[in-house]
This record gives structure tokens, sequence and C-alpha cells, in this order.
């Protein structure tokens, strides 16, 4: 059972089927446990945060997503839209969200970093990309036991 | 054929590709990411980019055919097309696409026709160059031989 403790659960949200795998696979690799939502609805479901803001905390706890990682460009809710409602929640607020993009929009980082993004990541990602993720996750485990 | 022979095939088959930049670095991440635990993974995500690959090209096929053109979803399709391409390491591919945004902002429809004449034909030319290569490592495991790392 101890070792179990030290592996990071993910929550991977990206519209594309494609790149939705390929992100999976490269956590995985990495040794994370990863869950995948195609929308910010979807993710905001496995968080336990229904859109009328009701909150299900044992849901929440049960699913202990250590970090998210979002598409920017989504149909319906964008990352964007999907961070501020994670930082606007207090059961999901301390939870570290990065934002990935294909397109290097100096605005749009910066807004996403001042509205509580870790990171801004440039898609297509690498593995390396992958690896670094957990250094954003360090601080929340600690405040954990 | 000789699984030797087949192997010498597939690597320099391969390296072609990469000069004459059908893919690119991105590919070879994914075939990183394959093992024994996922054998079949790059197969499978380009098999998923051919699908939707071809959903977008009718797509835009459509929409580009319409008497009023909506540039926006226009936009949209293509946006896709070129982050998945970008995945997969199909760089021609993206490469067009990122010309192709550039005219579905100006609102020009005939750049956007010439564009999606381009990006069909980088498109057929890379799925046909993919399924080449996939043969060939199929060959190789079926004569017993393994997958040479590149």
């Amino acid at each position: 059972m101890g070792d179990r403790e030290e592996e990071l659960h993910v929550l991977a949200v990206d519209d594309s089927v494609i790149e939705r795998k390929s992100l999976e696979r490269m956590l995985k690799k990495s040794d994370y446990k990863v869950t995948t939502a195609e929308n910010g609805l979807r993710a905001l479901e496995h968080l336990g945060l229904v859109e009328d803001a009701k909150q299900t905390t044992l849901e929440a706890n049960d699913m202990k997503i250590n970090l998210i990682i979002t598409d920017y460009c989504m149909p319906g809710m964008t990352g964007y839209e999907l961070l501020k409602k994670i930082k606007e929640s207090p059961s999901l607020k301390k939870i570290p969200v990065v934002i990935m993009s294909s397109e290097n929009i100096p605005t749009r980082i910066k807004k996403c970093l001042e509205d509580g993004a870790e990171e801004f990541m440039l898609k297509p990602l690498q593995q390396s990309d992958v690896l670094r993720l957990r250094n954003h996750v360090t601080e929340t485990l600690v405040f954990k036991h | 054929m000789e699984v030797v022979q087949l192997q010498g095939r597939l690597i320099e088959f391969t390296s072609s590709l990469f000069r004459e930049g059908f893919l690119d670095d991105q590919y070879t991440q994914l075939q990183q990411l394959q093992d024994e635990s996922n054998p079949d993974f790059v197969v499978e995500v380009v098999s998923l980019f051919f699908e939707d690959s071809e959903r977008l090209l009718n797509d835009l096929t459509t929409t580009l055919g319409q008497q009023i053109v909506d540039f926006k979803k226009i936009d949209a399709h293509v946006h896709q097309l070129k982050g998945s391409s970008a995945s997969i390491g199909a760089q021609r591919v993206k490469n067009v696409c990122v010309a192709f945004r550039n005219f579905c902002e100006e609102g020009n429809r005939e750049g956007c026709l010439t564009c999606l004449q381009q990006v069909k034909h980088e498109y057929y030319l890379v799925k046909n160059k993919l399924e080449t290569l996939f043969k060939l490592e199929q060959q190789i495991l079926q004569a017993g031989g393994s997958i040479p790392l590149m």
C-alpha cells in the first residue's frame, strides 16, 4: 500500500482524441495515473464539481486529482474558463493547473499565468515536458498529510 | 526477403521520410512511447489521425464549396488539422495548415482553395508513406525479426 502514495493522478483535458491518446501514453510512461476528459464539463464532473456549482467534496476527494493539464482551445468551455472555475472553487483551487496550446500568443499566456495557471506549455508536448509536470505537484503533496 | 534486408530497407525508407520533411521529431516521440505493453501505439494513433483528417478534409471541401464561405468554420477545421498533424509529426501537412490559416484570416477564398488542394496532396502523400512504412514493419515482424530502433 505504501508505494501507491507516490503515484500522482493527472486529469488530462483535450477535445482532440489524437492528442488525448498521445498525452495519456506520455503521462502513463512517466508513471502517472491518468484520467482523460474531452471537454471542460466532463473535467468538472470528474472533479466532483457540476455546472450549478454544487460540490460533492466526497467525490472530489475520491478522485484525488493531483494535477490538471488542459488544452486552451476547446469548443464550449475553453481551458482558460476551466482554469477560472477551478480556481474559484474552494475545494479545487489548490490543484495545480497547466495549460497547453499550439499557439504562442503572449497575451494569452500572460492571462493564464496571472489567473492561476502553474505553467503554459506549447504543443505538441514531448516526454520531457510531461516529466517536468511533477515539479508543480510537490507542494500540494506536502499539504496532504 | 531476408530479415536483414527488410530491416535495411526500413531504415533507409524511414530516413528518407525525415530527410524529405514528411515526418519530424514528433514522430520519433511517438515511436518512443511504444513498448512491449503498447506494441501498436504508433499505428493506433496514426490510424486515428487518418480517420480524423479525412473527415476534416471532407468538411473543408463542403464548407469551401458554399455560396457564402464561413471562414471562421474553415479556420476551426484547419486549426484541428494543424494540431493533429503536428502531434503525429506530419510536418508537411502542418506547414500547409499554417498558410491555410493565414488565408482564412484574410478571407481569401482563392487562397483557401489552393491550400485545400495542397493539404489534400500532402495528406495523401504522407498517408501513403506511412502505410508503406507500417507494411515493412509487419513484414519484418512476420519474418521473425524485430523493428530496428532509429
